[in-house]
């Protein structure tokens, strides 16, 4: 509308005029709300270098005196934290493999194979994502409990390898944007399926394969919920439950250690999501659209 | 090749054979998963409702006693519904609409825009654990950073997650902070929809706001249905962030229902009790599911399809 005016009555006129007062408005408004987004990582950075009367001061300052990392190293030092690293990561990296194999494998059979029961089988798995997961709470817990999984990683682990829905609708979804042809042209060269899978197809998904990873490996690390119910002794803490106890009166740990060791957990999330962030945006937009 | 196809054959069995037996191979892993972490726990989970279960002792059979005491002979059911559905009701529309709102600010032509949507869905990153406890420093209601900046205005702010009144909010408050992963999927719906479509309004002399009601929003329904959904289901689980900030506190205010549930389960051990809940829990989540999907021929426009 406005560039039909402009054409009309050339130079700077109404038009062209509200439409700069806009834009700058525009800026503004990305620009302030960002700032506020952004605000309490840096609340939670400065706080983390402050000493202990610098917290407790009003108005509050942004810039300490001095950036004091004892915060970092005392908590550290009192808490199993490196136990707590480890733990996670040995959590993540299993589920990873555990994930990438069992729903590829589960994807690829809905994808590619036909058989009988096919589609109302994949209409199961999907409806599958709508139950809460306290419905099959109790029962689950038992049946860990009577493996005398209870108090170990296992239960964190163990069920990622028979693939989740979520993962395996996505690749699946995916996998049928593959040319049947190189199926074809594969059994001809007698590769049987599961070379199929394997030398054809799973190079081929490789992008999707990618953001599951990420989706995955975010889920894992922030997991709260299974780590609470399953561990017990603090050996076998996650960060996430190693986070918490931060919290608990007995202990008193100060605000600048708390914000100091929540900074230090969510750095690898963090740093995941910067290096793969074209991947993660891909990723949205292939399961987003789906509506 | 139907030659070849009919006269290879793998231990004896036909093409075709084969690959129903190698689909059914394929998917043994999720079809055993199903059965053991799926069905069979929802079979037993029912059960469990129906009977008296400690974890230590056998359960007993108690009939309908579960579900009469839910209804009728326990107060603390109907407030943390009440919790919960006050949360999903605020805090669904609110984060919906300021999601679209920041996708919108975000599809234009603006300098600097990766920063900025990078800056938007950083905090939609953080675990429940790490969020809460930076908001419970935000809050705090002496040295923290919000009620600080109230007072510059010389007001005297609540005291969030220790007042009766204040939790909540404060909780709501804590999820729009995570509206980013709502916030990219409108963007990437945004960006589905097709120039043309407002090169056509802008020829038929439709103004900014036509264009969004008439284009925009149309085009993007299937979008808001999809976060619409999502957003339900999830915020009627909520658990971590009461479970740190509040414990359900002060006076029950934040017993969401998941909270609830889980210590009937393990504080109180009340398995069966907390069997009941759960599939209570699904019920609703079925039914508000079904509202949606029910209700949406009449909003969500599909491309190629015609509202009749």
């Amino acid at each position: 509308m406005s560039a039909r005016a402009a054409a009309r009555r050339p130079g700077l006129n109404r038009y062209r005029f509200l439409r700069i007062f806009w834009r700058v408005v525009l800026l503004l408004v990305v620009a302030i709300g960002s700032v506020i987004f952004i605000l309490p990582f840096v609340w939670m950075v400065s706080t983390s270098f402050k000493a202990t009367d610098e917290v407790l001061r009003f108005p509050p300052i942004w810039i300490p005196a001095s950036l004091r990392f004892e915060n970092y190293i005392e908590p550290w030092a009192r808490l199993p934290f490196s136990t707590y690293y480890k733990n996670t990561i040995t959590v993540v990296a299993l589920n990873l493999v555990g994930t990438l194999l069992s729903s590829s494998l589960v994807a690829f059979g809905f994808a590619r194979l036909r058989f009988r029961g096919r589609n109302i089988l994949f209409l199961i798995l999907l409806s599958t994502m709508m139950l809460p997961s306290q419905v099959t709470l109790v029962p689950t817990y038992y049946l860990f409990a009577k493996l005398g999984w209870v108090n170990s990683l296992r239960p964190l682990i163990i069920p990622v390898f028979f693939g989740s829905a979520f993962n395996i609708f996505l690749l699946r979804q995916f996998a049928m944007t593959v040319p049947l042809e190189l199926d074809d042209a594969a059994k001809i060269d007698g590769c049987g399926y599961l070379a199929t899978y394997w030398r054809i197809v799973m190079p081929l998904m490789r992008p999707a394969l990618g953001v599951i990873a990420i989706f995955q490996f975010t889920n894992d690390w922030n997991d709260f919920f299974s780590a609470l119910i399953y561990l017990n002794s603090p050996k076998n803490f996650t960060i996430a439950l190693g986070l918490r106890t931060l919290q608990s009166t007995i202990l008193y740990v100060p605000m600048q250690q708390v914000m100091a060791m929540t900074l230090i957990t969510m750095i690898p999330v963090l740093a995941v999501f910067l290096i793969a962030q074209r991947k993660f945006i891909q990723g949205i937009v292939i399961t987003g659209v789906k509506g | 090749m139907s030659m070849v196809a009919q006269t290879r054959t793998y231990r004896g069995m036909t093409a075709t054979t084969r690959e129903k037996v190698d689909g059914y191979l394929f998917i043994l892993p999720w079809i055993l998963g199903f059965l053991i972490f799926t069905i069979g726990p929802m079979i037993a989970s029912l059960y469990f409702s129906f009977t008296d279960y400690s974890l230590l002792e056998a359960s007993k059979w108690v009939g309908l006693d579960n579900y009469t005491k839910l209804f009728t002979n326990d107060p603390k059911f109907g407030i943390s519904l009440s919790v919960t559905f006050r949360y999903a009701l605020v805090s669904v529309p609110l984060g919906l609409v300021l999601a679209l709102l920041v996708a919108m600010l975000l599809n234009q032509k603006v300098p600097g825009i990766r920063f900025y949507r990078t800056a938007f869905y950083l905090p939609s990153l953080l675990g429940g654990v790490a969020l809460t406890l930076i908001w419970m420093w935000i809050f705090s209601p002496a040295y923290g950073l919000l009620n600080s900046f109230l007072r510059l205005f010389g007001v005297e702010g609540p005291l969030w997650f220790q007042s009766q009144v204040w939790a909540l909010p404060g909780l709501i408050i804590m999820s729009l902070w995570g509206v980013g992963a709502r916030m990219i999927i409108f963007l990437a719906g945004l960006q589905n929809i097709p120039d043309h479509l407002y090169e056509a309004a802008e020829m038929d002399g439709a103004g900014t706001t036509r264009r969004f009601w008439h284009v925009t929003i149309p085009m993007l329904t299937p979008t808001i249905f999809f976060n619409l959904i999502m957003g339900v289901i999830g915020s009627l689980q909520t658990f971590a962030q009461a479970f740190i900030a509040t414990s359900g506190g002060p006076n029950n205010a934040t017993l969401f229902y998941a909270l609830y549930l889980y210590q009937n389960a393990f504080q109180y051990f009340e398995m069966g009790y907390a069997s009941a809940l759960a599939w209570i829990l699904f019920a609703v989540i079925l039914v508000l599911t079904l509202v949606v999907i029910r209700s949406s021929p009449m909003w969500v426009f599909y491309e190629g399809t015609l509202r009749k």
